[in-house]
């Protein structure tokens, strides 16, 4: 028999989805029912925002559907025409509530979801130059930082808003409010990225992995992306989950001022602004549904980032 | 001629608080001088040996060796080139080719979230060489197993992982490799291990070490020739014969005889007197002077320069 070395025989390596899921992280989400129920909830609502135009009994913005003679049908009671339920009534419209609420879901998780994305990428970029070049790069990036954080993050977003809202031209303002809105969530929110990932830029600057990346002759680029960038991705991904949350209950309280998302695109900050002007004639449900919906939606986002943030803590372990 | 030539070898750090802070304290910069005007040469295929205390500015020089520091002044020739200075990037980067660095923690020294296979081709991989089953031989020529290369750092001991650095270094095939306290973070018995690995693969791939260490049993198996640092200043280099046998400088008699040996068992040693001064403020003359019983007025006032006694290069106005 000849002997062939060992590394001549390819081997084959487990894959990163197989080691994650036989890793700690994965047995502690499962023992843990918060996580499981609130990453459940989170799961639910958000297949019901991507999968709305499926699931929900009446398109909310075609006219075509809708009857004024529906309009303030409180929950459970007919459809005067077809003699379908409305599961959650009708607004003064006639339209749906259950599904106003899907529409106004995909709004509301897709403007903070860019936001967040965006603010995670401005964070990240910035964060990682101030803490590896530091000097004067970190200075005045920091400095900018400190000085967007003694305002209240809705502040800088109304105030950023109204800008755009001053210089785009009246027939795009209702096509372009949604990106305002995602640029002025995401600008009043990469501080506590860029905070955080230069704080473990300069922990990890330090390491001898990272000295030999360097002296092999690696360029500064490479060694920030494939180096430090893995290594400093788990506090980023924490912050990330709970200012989704933020961003969520942000966009809905500009939309509830009426600075956010337009009434043809309604997101669940507008079905709160419209349904609070029927609250004291009695239609409760036009205002109770959507909130109790942003919500389930915000209180499991932020209990699914905490319990993240506990489980990627080794001191907690 | 010799691979590696290091001429009056100087690093200053500048460790002053910020401007504010001086201006409103009135205190002048604080500069520290970790290497001052250190000489040597390193021969094709020897082992150097820098030990000294902590503080004394061994890890600096090797970080300057390898183009990690810039010198303050002096000169790190390697293969007649200065790397600092030399304009011409394609002799650079055939410089930098061949000179690789193994660190004191293996526990840092791994990216975690890399893979083995990928550490350890990086040097080639950053050169755009051919990696395919590089990782794996290297593996095995180290002691570890050809299977380990898709495995991640978290999954190898202190000693395991200080053998993946050592196939990382060997991976470009360099001349020099820099061993900057390779053995100080394991167990003794690892340690024995490892040093004999290093031995082999010197013989093996005719590989020129810096050694720096603060462990003088480790070095005199290993070196070829040992300089003594005191303070950023080369007190003493001696082979290490020479040295263990004769030991011509005060701080080198004192160091010899604090070390434990295990033939003289429960001897009584005089424990060694005072600590290292502050590299900020350095005595004037001779760096050892506030420790040393034979310090004279001269010591205070003048610093002795290396100079040739016998078999040795000591800098001591006293020794013979």
């Amino acid at each position: 028999m000849v002997d062939t070395p060992l590394h001549d025989v390819p081997v084959k390596d487990p894959s990163r989805l197989s080691l994650a899921l036989q890793s700690d992280f994965f047995y502690q989400f499962k023992r843990s029912p918060v996580a499981v129920v609130s990453f459940a909830v989170t799961m639910i609502l958000v297949l019901g925002a991507v999968f709305a135009p499926l699931i929900a009994p009446y398109d909310p913005f075609d006219p075509a559907s809708l009857n004024l003679m529906n309009g303030f049908s409180a929950p459970m009671t007919p459809n005067a025409f077809t003699g379908e339920t409305f599961w959650l009534g009708t607004d003064d419209q006639g339209r749906d509530v259950f599904s106003t609420i899907l529409y106004g879901m995909r709004i509301s998780l897709f403007v903070g979801a860019a936001a967040v994305a965006f603010a995670m990428v401005l964070g990240i970029t910035l964060g990682l130059l101030a803490g590896y070049v530091g000097g004067w790069t970190e200075t005045i990036i920091m400095r900018v930082a400190d000085v967007q954080l003694t305002f209240p993050a809705i502040l800088v977003a109304m105030l950023i808003f109204g800008v755009a809202k001053g210089v785009t031209p009246v027939e795009y303002r209702d096509q372009m409010a949604i990106w305002v809105l995602i640029i002025a969530i995401g600008l009043s929110d990469w501080v506590q990225f860029a905070r955080v990932v230069r704080g473990a830029t300069l922990v990890e600057k330090n390491k001898e992995y990272v000295q030999a990346a360097r002296l092999i002759g690696r360029t500064s680029p490479a060694i920030m992306l494939r180096h430090i960038l893995p290594n400093v991705l788990s506090p980023v991904l924490v912050i990330a989950t709970i200012s989704l949350a933020l961003a969520i209950i942000a966009e809905a309280t500009l939309s509830f001022l009426g600075v956010g998302a337009p009434p043809t695109q309604p997101s669940l900050g507008t079905l709160i602004r419209i349904g609070q002007g029927f609250l004291f004639s009695g239609e409760w449900w036009i205002l109770l549904f959507p909130a109790v919906t942003l919500l389930a939606l915000a209180l499991s986002v932020n209990l699914l980032g905490d319990w993240l943030r506990d489980a990627l803590n080794p001191r907690l372990r | 001629m010799s691979l590696v030539s290091i001429r009056s070898l100087t690093r200053i750090f500048d460790v002053s608080k910020p401007w504010l802070n001086r201006l409103i304290e009135r205190k002048p910069k604080a500069l520290l001088t970790a290497v001052s005007d250190v000489s040597f040469e390193i021969e094709e295929k020897t082992v150097y040996a820098l030990v000294g205390e902590s503080g004394s500015g061994k890890s600096t020089i090797g970080k300057m060796l390898v183009g990690l520091l810039g010198p303050s002044s002096g000169a790190v020739e390697i293969r007649g080139v200065d790397l600092a200075r030399e304009t011409d990037a394609q002799k650079v980067d055939d410089v930098r080719a061949d000179i690789q660095m193994i660190f004191q923690d293996p526990f840092a020294s791994l990216n975690p979230r890399w893979r083995v296979r990928d550490i350890i081709a990086e040097p080639v991989a950053a050169r755009g060489g051919e990696t395919g089953g590089l990782a794996e031989k290297l593996l095995e020529q180290v002691g570890l197993s050809a299977r380990d290369a898709g495995k991640f750092p978290h999954e190898f001991s202190g000693g395991q992982r200080q053998r993946i650095c050592i196939a990382r270094a060997l991976a470009s095939e360099p001349k020099l490799i820099v061993c900057d306290e390779p053995t100080s973070a394991l167990d003794v018995s690892v340690q024995a291990q490892v040093l004999n690995l290093m031995s082999d693969l010197k013989d093996e791939f005719g590989l020129t070490y810096l050694f720096i260490s603060h462990d003088l049993t480790v070095v005199q198996h290993m070196a070829d020739r040992i300089g003594v640092l005191y303070l950023g200043r080369l007190v003493e280099e001696a082979s290490p014969d020479a040295l263990f046998d004769d030991p011509k400088h005060p701080y080198t008699q004192m160091l010899l005889a604090a070390a434990p040996q295990l033939g003289a068992f429960g001897r009584d040693v005089p424990p060694p007197t005072g600590e290292i001064p502050d590299p900020i403020n350095p005595p004037p003359g001779c760096a050892y002077n506030p420790r040393c019983p034979l310090a004279t007025d001269l010591c205070r006032t003048e610093r002795p320069e290396l100079r040739e006694v016998r078999d040795a290069r000591v800098a001591c106005h006293f020794a013979e």
